[in-house]
């Protein structure tokens, strides 16, 4: 396969408006491709493994920047970087599972660039689907991963459906666990989804990774204050510190009564298609002591329905003691 | 007695790589030049049976396609610069086309039709060595390199591929663990006895072992441009090495050497990927004489991947026996080495190391590397030797254990001293004084008391491990020349033909000419970088020879100066050269120091005097390169130049000690490297900044080969899956400590006029070795026996699952 580095020929739109780019989006459908902070663009593109006629920058759309409190908590434009969200005071101070979560993604370079729209919509990091074989999720039909020689140690434990890809962002869990939607718009109007609805796996639809359709934008995301100043809790487990992505991340939301834990939001990433919510033990530690008795009488529920591939069966151990330590940290 | 050695400076290109002026070989373009892109491989194996290239060179912008066919032809098992009968591993290239932009070339690749017939292809070396397993090449598996007797007793050295299979037998014992006794071997050496000296060991310790290779991913891709002028081929190229290339490269192109100007005046990483002449470099040269335009051939971070050349990797058996007083006596070693497309590998560098860590009176040593569809194999900072180190840390601390000793003096005990002998050969070193150095690290690391502290810290569920290792290499050559010029301005001018790594070593190895004629440094100019400059003959900068090696030639070339100064001074002013002697940039009588010459004055009278004075006559020993580069200067000043013929013997080795001091999360496999103290035995330090951060460079290598870096290709289809930097996870900042220590014995070796020895390689070996060490020692002496060791091995640990290196089936994941 030919070797690229050099963006190929495209028509490049920047509309500073965002009405100009949601016409834009609409007239163009899947002949165009959305950027913003391009940390998931330009590698799909110089390798050739994706192809478009024409990109729309929404860079230049102030609109969707910032990071504005509402009624109900909190709306954070889709372009806002990583960077200012992980330095939030507002967010460190009553969401901080998602500024902890964005401080984690990939490195300070990549964070300053790299926008919250883009780290939830970016596509799932297979790496044959990213060399650009013909897999399912490339519209073959094939899965290269999920075979007793595929080299699968990155890939999902959860509800595989023909793709075997995971989810590798680091805010997704983040904004399950804090009961987000995700603000879309099209020229026929806005929609919200539920975060938990935004991330979809394979078998619902092996091409796409959200709900978001051609046409449409991600023009925000809100959190509302019903998780405002919950106990949270983030790690992320990768090989290297910077600049890489998880091997299995947890982000989690505690309302305490006392030290009873009246409610609970524990979503785990990379091992699934989207951010896995493990609602089973949610459901066990409900009015249970967050302890670390606690924790380790429930730590298997997380893991239940999981399949091992070939090589990820770590991610088993790996996420039930993140889910412990989510627990009882 | 010195003033330049030993003490800090800074090198004329630091500023430049700061500030960014400095030029890499991408940054130099030429008017009319045209971009080159290269097409290829999608397959791991097979050949190409038509290419069609038609539509591309009907394409605007588009001025010429080059092919295998334009290149001398390169048959197995000969690394083709770009393939065509053999093609032997994704993404080799297979044509380059050139355009006026690089948009442009870029299409152009796409509207290349290439027909390849496919061929079987292998990615494990085991596969391919069992029986009926497939082989890399059509005409076999295994390099095998033979030597025949030729014309006067002169030796042909040649090679050739044969095919090789193991009896299932050899094969399961290799995957389980056990000695694969009817395996055959290329290479076998073997000293002592070792059944005799297994027989008087008390204790006796097997375990196998996988090192995975993995990418260099210089930082500068391999990028070149070259034209022509005047007949000459101005070469803008990225090597580890400067002169040494000059002999090669000219031979790519069919030119003299005298015709090549190569232009390489800083390269952004190497280390052991572009020692010499690399294939691609044939392209730009000769594409550009086909088009008669300059043609820049630029190299993507994916091609550097694949054309950049890996570490090897092993697989392998150890068997050690050791006596009650904790001397090993004997070892028994076997090492089969994924030799990718190039079908090298670094067993016997592997072997040579434990020699130099055990010293055993008894050793036995079988190796074989085996072809697979993977990329380039090549030298990668201490390649074998480090890897080794790896593997051997842990099970040297089982040694220990199992004679209870201390795992620091059981080292101290086995190590090689300046009487020591090394590898095969059972050859002396020039001096090694590790045990000085582990003693020094000893109380460095405060060793005695850290080992004493309990492992579990209330830090959560983790656990602290530490441990040591010791890192080798071969640290220097002999028998290259040196050349400096005394201006008329009185000037110091250093010639040298070193290359400039990144490693600064040419500017340290120079300060020995300023010594010796006593030139403040600020009077001195360094001339390296092109060819033009009259650059004479240097080693390649590989090996970590370089400070030994031309520390020796601007030693000898400056005293060849000073030696002329006296007979000039002499000439003049009467007396015999004996009695005059050098200081403030001066010859004066040593009777009457107002008797004297400037030097300025003195290279004027060089000028006039002639012959060897001013370069008209050189010595017959010196290099054709030397003495091209002395024909370019002669008439210039005094002219220094020398072979360097000091006497001495042996090795001089690198050698270096590393502690640590880990703390591993039981509950996710990570661990943080809480200290890192390491010492080296370098000889004489020569410039201290650059000494740490060789250190400070060597011990983040070892980070990567500890835990992060292989390479991961998929058997179904030959694929390789972390082509990308990002994917190959050398470590970042946060992988390492914020901060380490280290410190040099500073004995001077015996056999260099300024007392050093090289460092570089070895400093990986002892931090991946104290790092593995490290980890064995916080899980109670668990021998993972694997480099790396990544987080998913550690976490299946914990949790009691096999782990995928346990059956040795693969060594790429």
């Amino acid at each position: 396969m030919p070797s690229h580095d050099v963006m190929p020929n495209m028509d490049l739109y920047q509309p500073v408006q965002v009405e100009d780019a949601l016409a834009l989006a609409d007239r163009l459908a899947d002949r165009g491709w959305l950027v913003g902070g391009g940390q998931d663009t330009y590698g799909w593109l110089k390798d050739r493994a994706k192809s478009v006629e024409a990109m729309i920058d929404l860079s230049g759309i102030e609109s969707l920047r910032g990071i504005r409190e509402t009624a109900d908590g909190l709306e954070i434009g889709a372009l806002t970087t990583l960077t200012e969200v992980a330095n939030s005071p507002v967010i460190q101070s009553s969401y901080s599972v998602l500024s902890s979560a964005a401080g984690k993604v990939a490195s300070p370079q990549i964070r300053n660039i790299g926008t919250l729209g883009g780290n939830v919509s970016q596509d799932v990091r297979c790496w044959y689907y990213r060399r650009g074989l013909d897999c399912y999720r490339a519209g073959g039909n094939l899965c290269y991963a999920d075979t007793p020689e595929g080299m699968n140690r990155e890939h999902s434990l959860f509800n595989v459906s023909r793709c075997v890809a995971a989810n590798p962002s680091d805010t997704a869990p983040a904004l399950v666990a804090l009961d987000a939607t995700m603000v879309i718009q099209s020229v026929g109007g806005e929609r919200t989804v539920a975060a938990e609805d935004f991330f979809v796996g394979p078998a619902n639809d092996i091409q796409n990774t959200t709900t978001i359709r051609p046409g449409e934008i991600l023009t925000s995301v809100r959190i509302p204050s019903t998780w405002a100043n919950a106990t949270f809790y983030f790690e992320k487990v990768a090989d290297r510190n910077v600049w890489d992505f998880p091997l299995v991340n947890v982000a989690a939301a505690f309302k305490m009564s006392g030290d009873s834990i009246e409610d609970s939001r524990i979503v785990c990433g990379a091992v699934e298609c989207k951010p896995h919510r493990v609602t089973n033990v949610e459901n066990a530690i409900r009015g249970q002591a967050k302890s670390a008795s606690t924790a380790d009488s429930v730590k298997e529920l997380a893991t239940e329905g999981a399949r091992a591939l070939a090589h990820n069966g770590y991610k088993i151990p790996l996420m039930q003691n993140l889910v412990k330590r989510a627990i009882s940290g | 007695m010195t003033t330049h050695l030993g003490f800090d400076f800074t090198p004329p290109d630091v500023e430049g790589k700061v500030s960014g002026e400095i030029k890499y070989a991408e940054d130099y373009k030429r008017d009319g030049m045209v971009f080159a892109r290269i097409l290829t491989s999608p397959l791991p194996a097979g050949r190409v049976a038509n290419i069609d290239a038609s539509a591309a060179l009907r394409m605007d912008g588009v001025v010429g396609v080059f092919t295998a066919d334009d290149l001398p032809p390169s048959p197995p098992p000969g690394n083709p610069t770009l393939a065509s009968e053999y093609v032997t591993y994704v993404g080799q290239p297979i044509l380059v086309v050139a355009a006026v932009t690089e948009e442009i070339a870029e299409s152009a690749i796409d509207n290349i039709r290439v027909d390849f017939e496919r061929r079987d292809f292998v990615v494990d070396p085991m596969e391919s060595l069992t029986p009926g397993g497939k082989n890399a090449y059509p005409e076999g598996n295994v390099l095998i390199r033979t030597r025949e007797e030729g014309p006067g007793g002169t030796p042909i050295i040649g090679a050739e591929i044969r095919d090789i299979k193991w009896p299932q037998s050899a094969i399961d014992a290799m995957r389980n663990g056990r000695n694969p006794v009817d395996g055959e071997f290329t290479t076998e050496w073997a000293f002592g006895d070792i059944d005799a000296g297994f027989a008087e060991s008390v204790a006796v310790i097997e375990e196998p072992f996988v090192t995975m290779g993995y990418p260099h991913h210089c930082l500068e891709a391999r990028t070149s441009m070259a034209y022509w002028e005047n007949g000459k081929c101005y070469f803008h190229g990225s090597s580890q090495s400067q002169s040494a290339n000059n002999n090669g490269l000219a031979r790519m192109m069919n030119i003299d050497p005298g015709d090549l100007v190569f232009i390489n005046e800083a390269t952004g990483g190497g280390f052991g990927s572009k020692i010499g002449p690399y294939p691609i470099m044939a392209v730009a040269g000769n594409f550009s004489r086909m088009l008669n335009r300059p043609v820049q051939l630029r190299i993507t971070r994916e091609q550097e991947f694949y054309i950049g050349s890996a570490r090897s990797g092993m697989q392998g058996w150890i068997k050690i026996g050791v006596k009650e007083d904790g001397k090993v006596a004997a070892v028994d070693l076997v090492i089969v080495n994924d030799g990718g497309s190039t079908g090298g590998g670094s067993g016997n560098s592997s072997a040579g190391h434990v020699t130099i860590t055990f010293q055993p009176e008894n050793m036995r040593y079988r190796g074989i590397s085996v072809y697979t569809n993977t990329t380039p194999r090549g030298a990668q900072r201490g390649p074998g030797e480090n890897e080794m180190a790896a593997v051997l840390a842990p099970i040297t601390d089982k040694a220990a254990a199992v004679v209870n000793m201390d795992r620091v003096r059981f080292r101290r005990a086995n190590v090689i001293d300046s009487d020591g002998v090394r590898s095969q050969s059972q050859s002396g070193v020039t001096s090694a004084f590790v045990r000085e150095a582990l003693d020094q690290g000893m109380r460095l690391f405060n060793w005695n008391e850290r080992i004493n502290q309990p492992k579990r810290t209330g830090n959560g569920n983790k656990v602290r491990g530490r441990g040591v290792g010791i890192g080798y290499h071969g640290a220097g050559s002999r028998g290259y020349d040196g050349l400096v010029r005394i201006g008329t301005d009185g000037r110091l001018y250093i010639h040298s033909g070193v290359g400039n790594l990144g490693t600064y070593s040419y500017a340290g190895t120079c300060r020995a000419a300023a010594e010796v004629l006593q030139v403040p440094w600020d009077r001195c100019e360094i001339l390296r970088g092109r060819t033009d400059n009259h650059l004479p003959h240097s080693s390649g900068q590989g090996g970590s020879n370089t400070m030994f090696t031309h520390t020796r030639t601007n030693w000898v070339a400056a005293e060849d100066a000073v030696n002329k100064l006296k007979e000039i001074a002499a000439a003049d002013l009467g007396g015999s050269p004996n009695d005059y002697e050098i200081d403030g940039e001066r010859v004066f009588s040593s009777s009457d120091s107002s008797q004297g010459l400037t030097y300025a004055q003195a290279a004027q009278r060089a000028i006039e005097m002639g012959g060897r004075y001013s370069g008209m006559e050189y010595p017959d020993d010196i290099n054709p390169i030397t003495q091209r580069a002395v024909q370019g200067i002669q008439g210039t000043g005094l002219i220094g130049v020398s072979k360097d013929n000091i006497p001495g013997q042996g090795q001089p080795p690198g050698n270096v000690v590393g502690f640590t001091e880990i703390e591993l999360d039981l509950d996710t496999g990570k661990y943080e490297i809480l200290d890192y103290a390491a010492v080296a035995d370098c000889g004489t330090v020569i410039h201290p900044t650059n000494f740490m951060n060789s250190m400070r460079g060597g011990a983040v290598w070892g980070v990567g080969m500890a835990n992060l870096e292989r390479h991961v290709y998929d058997p179904q289809n030959g694929l390789p899956a972390n082509t990308g930097l990002y994917q190959s996870k050398p470590p970042t900042y946060l992988d390492v400590p914020t901060s380490t220590r280290a410190a040099a014995v500073n004995i001077p070796d015996p056999q260099n006029p300024a007392g050093c020895r090289g460092i570089g390689e070895p400093t990986q070996g002892a931090s991946v070795a104290a790092i593995a060490s490290a980890l064995s020692d916080a899980l109670d002496g668990h021998l993972f026996n694997t480099a790396p060791t990544t987080t998913d091995m550690i976490v299946n640990h914990l949790a009691g699952n096999s782990y995928s290196t346990q059956s040795l089936k693969t060594n790429t994941f």
